[in-house]
């Protein structure tokens, strides 16, 4: 069973679930419990899990590469990707006046932007000359470990790489069937989020109950509906206390009720919970009952699913 | 005309509060949200949309089930895994193509020996120019689920930059997004200032760390502000040696106080909000930009 956790706005709790979620899990559940970390940009859960890591491994995607001797500069790869990845200039003269050579072949050049190619395959698989290999470009690492008995995988995207995507394809490809997956997705609701959660069987949607965790939750239900993935909320921090003494705000908790969401947990703001989060400590070592709490929403949602 | 861009690495330090503080603190200035995928500045600015356009970008694949023959072409050259094939072999196959998966290469479409694929362009949300209490804004909101964040940030910030001009506009202030991936790339190349917003947590510093050697990587002159930094002063002080200790200049502290949380819920930036502390720690984080900038 594959849960995902993510949000719209970031920094609402996402690894604070899955890591505590994970360890309240293994701390209890028969079997094995892989959490794997797919916000490649700015991957925290090693934080929390401090994972043994035994293995880490260079991540590259096909980027092409032109074999000169053989390339005409017929232009059919610049027609043929629609990233402007690679351009073709053929040079307009077709006889070297120095060797006053009628034979020579007229001469290019073929200019590849890597950074902007999306490993289409086109350009080389529509190359008259066969003349377009591919060659690796590195994008980042993915780390295999444990921590106790749970299963550790993240991925660190390359700094200045944009491509992400591919990178957590590669990190979801150690997902192994048969276990309790738990994956933490990155914030927003762009490719990258996508990327994460696509194939889960539950997500859960973490949240806090201020206008912009309303607005963010909103566009990620969108999202969640749009993947057609069964789903539920988690909201955190509620009950902040305000100094003017207004009650709290409840929109996000109206929303859910309106919408037929289901309110998984409620985390209520509390200085240990954050102090605790400051140092890399997950909350369930030192408050236990929320292990009990993790485990009853992990049966929760597995009910829900047999529906 | 300068442009200063907060971004922050982890979610949710602050980013949008400062930025909206910013507004209402500069003078002659364009706003811009760049965090288009979940973008938050407008519930504090209450813009009124002057002008709305549709962000055009790229094209998906689109099947017509009476011209394939199921041949499996397109199947075997897509790289995305956007294209299944129901009951192969059977009367009843069909060739579906999932439009979210999709990237738009257009391969399949090339490769089709039927011509039963073809390539259409896709809306992947709107874009606005909008008029706000304290100058233009332009933002923006992708569609759901939708690619090419990085594109919709550059164009917004296009955008921006002809309002500037034709105004003569002294600077555009603009919230970015988290993390260090496309959309943030985009919303940095060619910017004056980046002021990161971070948190005293250890998912704060390792992620203020990676923002660093991005803005280092593209050579922007970066300022770092700790937000919430009593939390846990501890850490606080851990990033502030992490900032002397490697050259990135310290724009200041601010406290943690609920009069954020409250000025949101009223729809206000927080200096119109408080006339607290932490309206006048973030007064300080802009003056020390201010002089960067001049």
């Amino acid at each position: 069973m594959i849960i995902s956790i993510a949000s719209g706005k970031g920094g609402t709790g996402k690894t604070t679930v899955a890591v505590n979620l994970a360890l309240s899990l293994s701390s209890a559940y028969v079997g094995t419990i892989q959490i794997i970390d797919c916000d490649v940009e700015e991957p925290n859960a090693h934080i929390f899990l401090k994972p043994h890591i035994t293995k880490t491994l260079p991540i590259s995607i096909p980027v092409p590469r032109v074999i000169e001797k053989r390339c005409t500069y017929c232009g059919k790869c610049q027609e043929v990707c629609v990233y402007n990845a690679i351009a073709v200039i053929k040079n307009s003269t077709q006889n070297d006046p120095l060797t006053d050579s009628q034979t020579s072949a007229p001469g290019g050049k073929v200019l590849i932007f890597p950074e902007l190619c999306h490993s289409c395959g086109g350009c080389s698989l529509f190359c008259p000359e066969k003349a377009i290999e591919e060659v690796g470009r590195e994008i980042g690492i993915i780390q295999i470990g444990t921590a106790g008995n749970i299963e550790f995988v993240d991925g660190k995207l390359n700094i200045g790489e944009a491509m992400s995507p591919p990178l957590i394809r590669a990190v979801k490809k150690n997902i192994t069937n048969n276990k309790v997956v738990i994956i933490d997705a990155p914030p927003g609701t762009s490719c990258p989020v996508i990327g994460s959660i696509k194939g889960s069987d539950y997500c859960i949607l973490v949240t806090e109950p201020t206008p912009f965790g309303m607005n963010d939750l909103i566009l990620a239900v969108e999202v969640i509906r749009k993947l057609n993935i069964a789903f539920g909320v988690v909201i955190n921090r509620t009950d902040i206390p305000t100094a003017s003494g207004q009650t709290g705000y409840q929109e996000v908790e109206n929303y859910c009720s309106k919408e037929n969401i289901p309110v998984l947990m409620r985390i209520p703001f509390d200085r240990k919970i954050a102090e605790s989060y400051s140092k890399g400590i997950p909350m369930v070592e030192f408050i236990p009952e929320y292990i009990t709490k993790f485990i009853q929403l992990f049966n929760n949602i597995k009910k829900s699913n047999h529906k | 005309m300068k442009q200063i861009v907060i971004i922050s690495g982890k979610g949710g330090t602050g980013k949008t509060v400062i930025t909206a503080a910013f507004a209402s603190l500069v003078k002659n200035k364009v706003m811009v949200d760049c965090d288009v995928d979940a973008a938050d500045l407008h519930l504090l600015l209450n813009p009124k949309i002057l002008e709305r356009h549709e962000f055009k970008s790229g094209k998906t694949a689109v099947i017509d089930g009476g011209k394939c023959n199921q041949c499996g072409m397109c199947l075997e050259v897509c790289r995305f895994d956007a294209i299944t094939q129901s009951s192969i072999g059977s009367q009843q196959s069909t060739v579906t193509i999932d439009p979210i998966s999709c990237e738009g290469c257009g391969v399949c479409s090339l490769i089709c020996p039927q011509e039963a694929i073809t390539m259409k362009e896709c809306i992947s949300g709107e874009w606005f120019i909008s008029d706000t209490q304290y100058g233009p804004f332009v933002h923006a909101k992708l569609g759901i689920a939708e690619e090419n964040s990085g594109k919709l940030v550059t164009l917004v910030r296009q955008n921006a930059k002809l309002i500037a001009d034709k105004e003569n506009r002294d600077i555009i202030i603009i919230d970015g997004s988290p993390g260090i991936g496309c959309p943030v790339i985009s919303s940095i190349s060619g910017i004056d200032c980046a002021l990161i917003v971070t948190e005293p947590t250890l998912s704060g510093l390792h992620d203020l760390i990676r923002v660093v050697e991005l803005t280092r990587h593209f050579n922007v002159k970066t300022f770092v502000v700790i937000n919430k930094y009593d939390l846990n002063t501890e850490m606080a002080e851990e990033i502030e040696s992490y900032c002397r200790n490697n050259g990135v200049a310290l724009a200041g502290k601010i406290k943690y106080d609920t009069a954020i949380i409250e000025a949101m819920v009223n729809k206000k930036t927080v200096i119109e909000y408080s006339k607290g502390e932490v309206s006048q720690q973030i007064k300080n984080v802009w003056e020390i930009i201010q002089n960067e900038l001049d």
